[in-house]
């Protein structure tokens, strides 16, 4: 039972991981950047959400979308006064503005909201019970519940999104070949901001799911699970979409393990070992396109 | 090495001359401003950290300019070099040695020991490609902070223990060295600023010795271009761990000055935040080009002191300051509008490369082969 609970555990912090990861993986996918300023707009998007349940006094889902709505406006700004200036300078010109953005957000968070935690109310409160099964065996908080629902839903509208619609399909063809996807009419620009608004929204989601699991909000919370979805989607193949829910699950599960039966100090270490194992064994990832080189 | 003498000096031999002049020129100013007491108390204590993070910017150039290849995990040498300094010197403290032979001898085993590590990690990270090879250095960057963070050392009398639990078992006089993650405390600050001066000549002096150095033309002929290097029979894996090798032991030096200037140092400082910062120093500083290290990592390690009278805002100002940077050097347009009004000011000579920054100093080289 007790593997049960810490599977299912693992599978929620994978599943918010996979939406994180999959924000990184689709501006990778489109610009080619490492986009480290991605989990500070998770806590952009928790502090919002908090702020809207907190201060406003609005109902959970309201603050939530309020959170996305905003998160969604600062990807744009973001992309459009940092990154656009930049475009095809090279990536690490862009990368050092990620990160210079990334400082820029969490001493903004810092001014704004203080450096002491605040304690993040859960959006799924109004379930006060957890589920028990097995005459009270197995618990299962609500908060997993709907973290694996949300993560299933995502997945499901971003397969179809990328899959089925104009716009998915000119971010398919913008990252296969911008300057062909151009030439057929695309404008590259707005198909840019479009996967920044679109990462940042999702980016919003993983924010509030990850404090509702783990409610200790502060300037740096987005930090440590930025990098572990950066590793998540360079696990399962950077650039791909389902690359990204499979590492995002996998490097949840393996720490939730990891701390539960090898050693609560070393989790972080397990996950980035096992990251290395992989990148050895397959050099591009779980699902990752292999690299051809051409002389 | 070239021969010095009736020999007329090579380009590069002239070169680092003049640098080496720089930065003495550079630390002898410092010396006396600070003698005479101008140098505020707050920019006295960068001093040494100054030298520590142009070590560490320099040899990191070594690694992503001049090698090709992105590391995020840099501060990970900086780390087993500092808690190897600080461990070393720890055991020498009853020694009877002199404070500056225990500090030779930190730095030295700083080296080596961060110099393995760099070679053991470097066998597999450089079997990857790209962002790939990133995530993995950012990766061991990581287990090696979370490793720091559960060893425990200790001396005493019947010699030195080194366990992953608290639980020594050291004598009442025995003394703790590395305490898990409360990292080391109670340091003997043996560093100075005439240290970290002479260890910036010595990784000036082994940089611009390598890059200029077969092996150094070797390296970057891989960076530019692999397939072609790979095709006139250089061992291309040879000589990307040759570069990634002898940065990682430089920064093991760099750490272990570090280390030995605080009286306490946690694990968690060296976090992927300050293999970042490092990052930011080369790239802001031109890649390939050292100088540019030097420069950058002088002026952003004073920037956040400077910026001091923005109070909490200065966090904010040096996120700005360097969104700005990044954009007015590297922007495609502002670049050319910049080009177009130096050459209305100062009327095009023959110097082709000049403003643009070179990637290496590849022209250079070249002219040493021809």
């Amino acid at each position: 039972m007790i593997f049960l609970t810490n599977l299912i555990n693992g599978l929620s912090l994978g599943s918010v991981y996979a939406i994180i990861a999959l924000g990184y993986t689709m501006v990778y996918g489109i610009s080619k950047m490492l986009n480290f300023a991605h989990g500070d707009v998770i806590m952009v998007g928790a502090y919002i959400s908090f702020c809207g349940t907190s201060y406003l006094n609005l109902p959970a889902w309201v603050s939530v979308i309020l959170a996305m709505i905003v998160c969604t406006a600062l990807g744009v700004l973001i992309e459009g006064l940092a990154y656009r200036p930049l475009r095809g300078t090279g990536s690490l010109a862009v990368l050092i503005t990620a990160i210079g953005v990334s400082y820029f957000l969490q001493n903004a968070a810092l001014l704004i909201w203080g450096s002491a935690p605040k304690v993040f109310t859960s959006v799924f409160e109004k379930f006060t019970s957890n589920i028990s099964l097995f005459g009270g065996e197995l618990t299962i908080t609500w908060e997993a519940l709907f973290t694996l629902v949300a993560a299933v839903l995502v997945m499901l509208g971003m397969t179809f999104f990328t899959g089925h619609t104009k716009v998915g399909k000119a971010m398919r063809a913008v990252s296969e070949d911008n300057g062909a996807a151009q030439l057929m009419g695309i404008n590259v620009n707005t198909t840019i901001s479009m996967t920044f608004a679109i990462g940042s929204a999702l980016a919003a989601i993983a924010g509030v799911l990850l404090c509702s699991s783990y409610p200790a909000l502060m300037p740096t919370t987005g930090a440590m699970p930025g990098i572990k979805a950066f590793t998540a989607a360079v696990f399962g193949g950077i650039g791909s979409i389902p690359g990204a829910m499979l590492g995002g699950i996998l490097i949840g599960v393996i720490e939730i393990f990891g701390r539960a039966y090898i050693s609560s100090e070393l989790s972080d270490a397990i996950v980035f070992g096992v990251l290395i194992i992989v990148l050895l064994v397959k050099p591009t990832g779980l699902l990752g396109e292999k690299i051809t080189e051409k002389v | 090495m070239k021969t010095f003498g009736k020999r007329k000096l090579s380009p590069y031999a002239k070169d680092s001359a003049i640098s080496y002049g720089l930065v003495t020129a550079a630390f002898v100013i410092v010396s006396i401003l600070n003698s005479m007491g101008l140098v505020s108390s707050s920019l006295q204590g960068q001093l040494v950290p100054i030298c520590c993070y142009i070590v560490m910017a320099v040899s990191l150039n070594l690694v992503v300019g001049i090698s090709g290849e992105l590391s995020l995990g840099h501060a990970g040498f900086m780390s087993v070099g500092a808690f190897t300094g600080i461990v070393i010197s720890g055991i020498l403290e009853t020694s009877g040695l002199p404070d500056v032979g225990r500090l030779i001898a930190a730095i030295l085993c700083g080296a080596i020991m961060a110099g393995v590590f760099g070679f053991l990690i470097g066998i597999p990270v450089l079997k990857l490609r790209g962002d790939y090879l990133a995530i993995v250095t950012l990766a061991f960057g990581e287990i090696i902070k979370n490793f720091m963070n559960i060893i425990y050392a200790g001396k005493d009398s019947t010699g030195f223990h080194l366990r992953t639990n608290p639980d020594l078992g050291l004598e009442p006089t025995g003394r703790m060295l590395l305490n898990g993650p409360m990292g080391a405390t109670q340091v003997q600050r043996i560093a100075s600023f005439t240290a970290g001066f002479i260890l910036v000549l010595v990784t000036l002096f082994i940089v611009q010795n390598l890059m200029n150095s077969k092996q150094g033309r070797a390296i970057m002929a891989c960076r530019d271009n692999r397939i072609a290097a790979e095709s006139i029979g250089l061992n291309v894996t040879k000589y990307k761990l040759m570069a990634f090798t002898v940065s990682a032991a430089l920064a093991g030096m760099g750490g272990a000055l570090f280390g030995l200037n605080y009286s306490t140092l946690l694990p968690i400082k060296f976090n992927f935040n300050t293999s970042v910062l490092i990052l930011v120093f080369v790239v802001l500083g031109g890649l390939g080009n050292i100088w540019g290290s030097i420069i950058a990592a002088t002026i952003l390690t004073i920037l956040p002191e400077a910026l001091r009278q923005f109070a909490d805002y200065r966090m904010l100002a040096y996120a700005i300051v360097l969104i700005l940077v990044m954009i007015a050097t590297y922007n495609p347009f502002l670049r050319s509008r910049v080009m177009m009004l130096r050459d209305k000011i100062i009327p095009k000579k023959d110097k082709p490369d000049e403003g643009r920054k070179p990637r290496t100093r590849r022209k250079k080289s070249g002219k040493e082969v021809g």
